[in-house]
């Protein structure tokens, strides 16, 4: 008797069968596509009465600004937000996807979501992905049991922190956290750490750069500041910008034809039903 | 130092970052005490911040032993100053060109000095401060900083920093920079130098620590809200 075996396509996880003709193919002269990573300063704080999540709005591929007032601030749940660094669409979708299985998760239970739901989710996820997914995220959230903030990192383990950053500028932005970071600071001690924060990586990285964006979570709700900061102006010379009146451009000939004359409409047959 | 054909490729024992700022009557320098031998801590009583004669203090992060030969370097280039005796002596400007010159010799045999110097001094009422890396590259700042110092007291520099400091207050900006390298920066130690050089001359002094805290609540039970959690 003939034993017939069937090819099923694995369960889950990357199939890393092309990888061994990316590299040879890499080794022949081929030249890769770029990532579009958002090179980034990402940080957060827990103050008083919840969390501060703070970004900048640079998206990079390669050594090009590709997106120079990006979100990188991910929605999770009403009470949770994630920040994102590393490549966009990694961050991207695994935020949405966390997002839907708390939605899910919200309606099989009858409960507003809690911070470490969504960190499970996520660092399971990424765990089980061995890195491959680059996500690294600073994820804040005021639930029940108070207010969280966690930094979940691309292989999947995770830190518990009182302030935290990531991303390129995450070396620029903890100088400012470690000299000025106070406990139980107000709202407005917050954002002005936060901010000097990213505006640190802003200007000290060239991964990170364009706006400050904000987001503070508390137990009332979730405020979100797009563009709370917008330290880099565009600084135009002429002061109504690039308007140029006619008569800029020297004009040899103009010849006006009429539209209607090209349209020709003929009347058709009607189609014969049988 | 001239003839032996050397293969320096990777530094042994090295010192972390020196940062240093001009402020209104000279410059301070700030370094730790730190040698590290790969990734120990292998000699905690180094001192990376010396005194050029008079007038100039020399930084240095980077392999220890080169350091040590740029400093005999430097006294013999002091003592033929001084055998001149002609009332004049060099000021920081002249032993950085000259320091430049000879990192940049260095390099393009293929045999370079393992180490970022910070070199500042005040002559005739005139501030310098500078930098040479092991490659030749140099400038000068308002504030400069080697290794890991660029990237976690260059932004504090770049905000906090004013023209005309005190003493008091540039101390104190020296310090709050050093205690983030000690949180952040693996090969430093909680033992730190600092050198002040002014019209009036140079005082380098003894090793001191700073306080630290991690009396942060947040610290004490990380897992508070989410039992079970890490």
């Amino acid at each position: 008797m003939t034993k017939t075996t069937i090819d099923l396509p694995p369960k889950g996880g990357f199939s890393f069968d092309l990888c061994r003709r990316n590299a040879f193919l890499e080794s022949q002269g081929t030249k890769m596509p770029k990532f579009r990573k958002t090179g980034t300063t990402i940080v957060g704080l827990v103050f008083k009465d919840g969390v501060i999540l703070g970004a900048d709005t640079r998206a990079t591929e390669g050594e090009i600004v590709c997106d120079k007032n990006c979100e990188k601030i991910h929605y999770l749940a009403p009470n949770i937000s994630c920040c994102g660094a590393g490549t966009a669409a990694d961050t991207e979708n695994v935020t949405d996807m966390v997002s839907s299985q708390l939605e899910l998760h919200r309606y099989a239970t009858g409960r507003d979501s809690r911070v470490v739901t969504a960190l499970t989710m996520l660092k399971s996820h990424l765990f089980g992905y061995q890195g491959a997914v680059s996500a690294a995220l600073v994820l804040g959230g005021v639930d029940v049991t108070g207010p969280h903030l966690h930094a979940v990192y691309p292989h999947g383990s995770t830190d518990t922190l009182p302030f935290a950053t990531m991303g390129s500028g995450s070396l620029a932005a903890m100088a400012m956290f470690e000299s000025r970071f106070k406990e139980g600071m107000t709202r407005e001690e917050g954002i002005e750490v936060v901010c000097a924060a990213i505006c640190a990586g802003i200007f000290n990285d060239l991964g990170s750069g364009s706006n400050v964006d904000l987001c503070v979570i508390t137990k009332g709700g979730k405020e979100y500041l797009r563009n709370y900061q917008q330290p880099n102006p565009r600084s135009y010379t002429h002061s109504k910008g690039y308007h140029f009146t006619s008569g800029h451009t020297a004009i040899l000939s103009s010849k006006i034809r009429a539209l209607r004359n090209q349209v020709r409409v003929v009347e058709g047959d009607v189609m014969e039903e049988e | 130092m001239g003839s032996v054909v050397r293969c320096d490729r990777y530094p042994y024992v090295t010192g972390s970052s020196v940062l240093g700022i001009k402020y209104k009557d000279g410059i301070l320098l700030a370094s730790d005490t730190a040698g590290c031998y790969g990734s120990t801590v292998r000699y905690k009583s180094v001192e990376r911040l010396k005194r050029i004669g008079d007038n100039t203090i020399l930084g240095a992060s980077g392999e220890i032993s080169d350091f040590q030969a740029i400093t005999n370097l430097l006294d013999e280039l002091i003592t033929e100053d001084w055998m001149w005796d002609d009332g004049n002596k060099l000021g920081p400007f002249e032993i950085h060109n000259y320091l430049n010159r000879v990192m940049y010799n260095r390099r393009n045999k293929f045999d370079p000095l393992w180490n970022s110097l910070v070199l500042g001094g005040i002559k005739k009422g005139k501030k310098y401060l500078g930098m040479v890396s092991m490659i030749g590259v140099h400038f000068q700042d308002n504030h400069v900083a080697t290794g890991f110092g660029n990237h976690l007291a260059r932004p504090i520099f770049r905000d906090e920093w004013k023209e005309d400091m005190t003493l008091e207050e540039g101390v104190k900006l020296l310090e709050k920079c050093l205690l983030v390298l000690f949180y952040r920066d693996r090969s430093a130690i909680n033992k730190f130098q600092m050198a002040n050089v002014t019209e009036g001359g140079i005082t380098i002094t003894e090793p001191f620590a700073l306080k630290v805290n991690w009396e942060l609540e947040a610290f004490r039970n990380p897992t508070k809200g989410a039992e079970g959690s890490w």
